[in-house]
């Protein structure tokens, strides 16, 4: 006989109720299912009205971030058995508004990752004739970190920063800025620099390295928080030896 | 965009779709272009994509070599004239992709490295360690984000194409967040949305891979190409169906039956070396390994697990070092999902579907018969893949033809004049055309997870690696009927706020097209050939099936099919020869 297990799912329908509840389902607890399988089975088989994101299955396309008992995960990369016997709680990501029940609005974290100019930038162009830019694997390594990102957003659900001052760019988006300023190819540090300067909330992170701990990616944001203040430190100083200058 | 009209609108926002945007931005900076999804580009499947992308770079390979491996891979049923375009214009899109900061893998020198593939003759598959596909999207959405014409519609899910004039001037789509269905014009529209795996149970695609896009044109009349080839990965993980990659193999990976056996060496395809060996073993292409699984069961070597029967894909030999350094996706996929760790413990796999062959018939450049409508990517069918896609090809295909497409359909937008429908009475005929489909009481209520569930057991049954006449019958009444059973689904959301129900029941709708489409397609086609294998007609029949099959939408009636024949230029049918 496979065991049972309760769900306690976050509710919130805004055309038919003003305040969030909470539902709950009994589903079986098959010893393959992680939760977004048990996710499935109420929407299949109980309640076809629940909502949430998901897609790949398999932990990279970023979609299916909720809160597990108070915890950011993947749902579809955490066991359902692990949390036997149960119940589990299950939210949408936390320090996002809610669309309905478990989506939470990400258009601000979309707007952000455009803000730091997540692209190569050149002063010239290499042109496609003269081949590949070389970059040798330690080169690779000093960014490649950085650019496992699946923008799961899990990182600004553990950030309190962000929780506080939701205008911080947040650890996602600082690491990802981190990984075009690293690459080799890159020009464009500069400018980033010049961005991100304006932000107050990365002077109030205070490394306790929430954000690292729950990243499924091992991209160490924190990590690249910390570098980009020393940067920027080294950088405020050279600016008053030398007015004029362009931090590079 | 607030008045829903652009010069180009693109339909997916996966490899094939950025691609197309920014040669679109690049091409005529002036031309407004849009991007819309049904999930944020970024979570598009590309994104799982694992091995790599095949392109010429080595100085010992050529554009023959590249040519004839993908058109003996395909069984002969590639179009020689668009596989020579692909191979030719590969290695400059793969730099352009390095150009705008895809974190290729390197050698030590610090130039592009490359790993041998599945049916390959020379290695050439650039990779970026095993997650190729994720940095290929997430530089590609990144980059997009530099260009200021691309605009982007995200999480809205089109449900119909508008067809005026006699040419295709947009579509109708739903704002998922606030339930608004809307029409949107264009000049020039192109589907990139991607394959249909989810037609079977058991697949390495997403839940998104519903084939919106090749429902789409079906309907408008548009043929779907090729649609009896599906190609089945031999390597799946048992239950989940994700997937392990071929790099696996290609780095060394041993195939083995119940006994520790390599049995490829059974099914004519080399005898067993130590290395691996190109195009030999396990590096045969897919479809004729995952026939070799089918045999191996019958002759009952293969081992009994929770979810069905299995084999196992084993690497220990390559030892932690190399694992961690080459396949450290798989790696973490095993230890997560499969509670196992590949440096110390042999891998279950079993073939799995993965890859759509066929799709929205076009030409070399992506053209739709259907003027104003293109279509790149898995959705569409140029066909460089034929009866079995090499693997590696088909991320390349989204760079060369998603650029390509971008192209023409600039170019077609820029001599068209403004669109002729009334924007507001397609968005209201659409609305209450769903309406009317889903949210009405209805007598014998069905429910959507029971309909799926029939179409995936029956197309899994009938329509698999092996077919006969019989099993496709057999389906073909069941889609029969449940295409009349869908028509009393109801769905239990009336919510306008983001309804998943609502979408899964318009996915639905478009699965049972595609099965339908697949099915008849298969039941015509009387011989074997690559993917498609019909027990009761052994042999391939170049002399009646050199030719892509054609299907179109017939109103009540079963899909008609017709028959294009294939392009030959430098390469004559020949014998498919792996390690010999
Ligand atoms: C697990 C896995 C591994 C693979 N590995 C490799 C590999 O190593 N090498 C290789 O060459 N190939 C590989 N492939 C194949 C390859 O990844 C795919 O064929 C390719 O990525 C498809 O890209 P695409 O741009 O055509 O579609 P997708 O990336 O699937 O994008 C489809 C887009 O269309 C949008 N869309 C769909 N329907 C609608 C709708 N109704 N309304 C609005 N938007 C819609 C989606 O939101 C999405 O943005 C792999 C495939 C899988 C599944
Ligand atoms: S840094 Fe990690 S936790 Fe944050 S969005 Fe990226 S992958 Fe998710
Ligand atoms: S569904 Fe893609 S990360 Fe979980």
């Amino acid at each position: 006989m496979v065991s049972k297990i309760t769900l306690e799912v976050f509710r919130y329908r805004p055309d038919q109720e003003t305040q969030p509840s909470f539902d709950s389902y009994e589903v079986p607890c098959e010893k393959d299912w992680v939760i977004l399988d048990a996710l499935n089975y109420i929407k299949d088989q109980i309640d076809g009205t629940l909502s949430y994101r998901w897609s790949c299955r398999m932990g990279v396309c970023g979609s299916c971030g909720m809160m597990v008992n108070g915890e950011p995960v993947l749902t579809c990369a955490t066991f359902l058995n692990k949390f036997l016997p149960g119940p589990v709680k299950i939210e949408p990501l936390e320090h996002f508004p809610v669309v309905r029940d478990l989506i939470i609005e990400m258009s601000d974290f979309i707007g952000k990752l455009q803000k730091v100019k997540p692209w190569i930038v050149r002063k010239e162009e290499k042109s496609l004739e003269d081949g590949e830019y070389i970059q040798t694997p330690e080169q690779l390594g000093d960014y490649k970190q950085y650019s496992m990102c699946i923008n799961c957003m899990l990182c600004y659900s553990a950030c309190p920063v962000y929780g506080l001052e939701p205008e911080f760019v947040g650890p996602a988006v600082i690491a990802l800025a981190q990984r075009y300023n690293l690459d080799s190819r890159d020009q464009g540090k500069g400018e980033r620099e010049e961005i991100l300067s304006q932000d107050d909330g990365i002077w109030q992170c205070t490394f306790v390295g929430e954000c690292s701990e729950v990243c499924p990616e091992n991209v160490d944001p924190a990590g690249a928080i910390q570098r980009y203040k020393v940067a920027a430190t080294n950088n405020w100083w050279k600016s008053l030896l030398m007015p004029w200058g362009k931090s590079e | 965009m607030d008045n829903f009209s652009h010069d180009v609108l693109i339909i997916g926002g996966g490899g094939a779709g950025l691609r197309a945007a920014i040669a679109v931005a690049e091409i005529n900076p002036k031309l407004n272009v849009a991007v819309i999804s049904k999930v944020y580009p970024m979570r598009s499947h590309t994104v799982s994509a694992e091995g790599g992308a095949a392109a010429v770079i080595k100085p010992d390979d050529s554009l023959d070599h590249h040519a004839y491996d993908t058109i003996s891979g395909g069984d002969w049923l590639c179009d020689q004239d668009a596989v020579e375009a692909f191979v030719n214009e590969a290695p400059k899109e793969m730099l352009q992709l390095e150009h705008w900061g895809c974190p290729w893998s390197r050698q030590d020198d610090g130039t592009i490295a490359v790993r041998p593939f599945g049916g390959m003759k020379i290695e050439r598959t650039w990779f970026a360690s095993d997650k190729t596909g994720f940095h290929m999207l997430h530089t590609l959405y990144q980059t997009s984000l530099k260009y200021d014409p691309i605009q982007r519609y995200d999480e809205w899910f089109v449900t119909k194409l508008i067809v005026d004039d006699g040419r295709c001037q947009g579509a109708v789509a739903i704002e998922l967040a606030t339930g608004q269905v809307q029409a949107i014009a264009a000049k020039s529209v192109v589907i990139c949305t991607g394959g249909c795996g989810k037609v079977f149970p058991f697949t390495t695609n997403a839940n998104i891979k519903t084939g919106d896009g090749m429902a789409l044109a079906y309907r408008a009349g548009v043929p779907l190409k090729d649609m009896e080839f599906i190609q089945y990965h031999p390597t799946g993980l048992p239950f989940t169906g994700i997937l392990i990659t071929e790099a696996t193999r290609a780095e060394g990976g041993y195939m083995l039956n119940k006994d520790g056996y390599r049995y490829l060496q059974d099914y004519d395809l080399g005898t067993p070396q130590t290395e691996p060996v190109l195009r030999s073993m396990e590096l045969g292409p897919r479809d004729r390994l995952s026939q070799a699984f089918v045999k191996e069961m019958e002759k009952g070597n293969t081992l009994e697990g929770l979810y069905g029967q299995f084999v196992h894909l084993d690497i220990r030999h390559l030892g932690e070092k190399k694992i961690n350094a080459k396949l450290p996706f798989v790696r973490e996929l095993c230890l997560k999902y499969e509670n196992i760790d590949p440096v110390n413990e042999m891998i279950p796999v079993r073939p799995v579907v993965h890859y759509m062959m066929g799709g929205i018939h076009t030409d070399i450049n992506g053209a739709t018969p259907l003027p104003g409508l293109y279509a790149a990517g898995e959705t569409a069918c140029v066909s460089i893949n034929g009866a079995n896609r090499l693997g590696s090809n088909s991320l390349t295909e989204l760079l060369v033809f998603g650029a390509r497409v971008g192209s023409v359909a600039a170019e077609f937008a820029s001599n068209q004049s403004d669109y002729t429908f009334d924007m507001a009475y397609e968005s209201i005929t659409e609305e209450n055309h769903i309406k009317n489909q889903f949210f009405k009481e209805k007598k014998n209520q069905e429910r959507i997870a029971d309909i799926r569930k029939e179409m995936h057991k029956t197309m899994e049954e009938g329509c698999g690696i092996y077919r006969t006449e019989n099993s496709l019958l057999a389906s073909q009444n069941i889609l029969t009927d449940l295409k009349e059973r869908f028509s009393h689904v109801a769905i239990d959301d009336h919510s306008r706020t983001f309804n998943t129900e609502l979408v899964a029941a318009l996915e639905l709708s478009n699965l049972l097209d595609l099965a339908e489409s697949i099915v008849q397609s298969a039941l015509s086609r009387k011989e074997s050939r690559g993917s498609h294998q019909r027990t009761d007609y052994e042999k391939r029949d170049d002399e009646n099936y050199l030719a892509h099959s054609l299907a179109y939408q017939e109103k009540d009636n079963k899909p008609r099919i017709e028959y294009l024949p294939v392009t030959i230029t430098k390469w004559p049918p020949g014998e498919r020869v792996y390690g010999r």
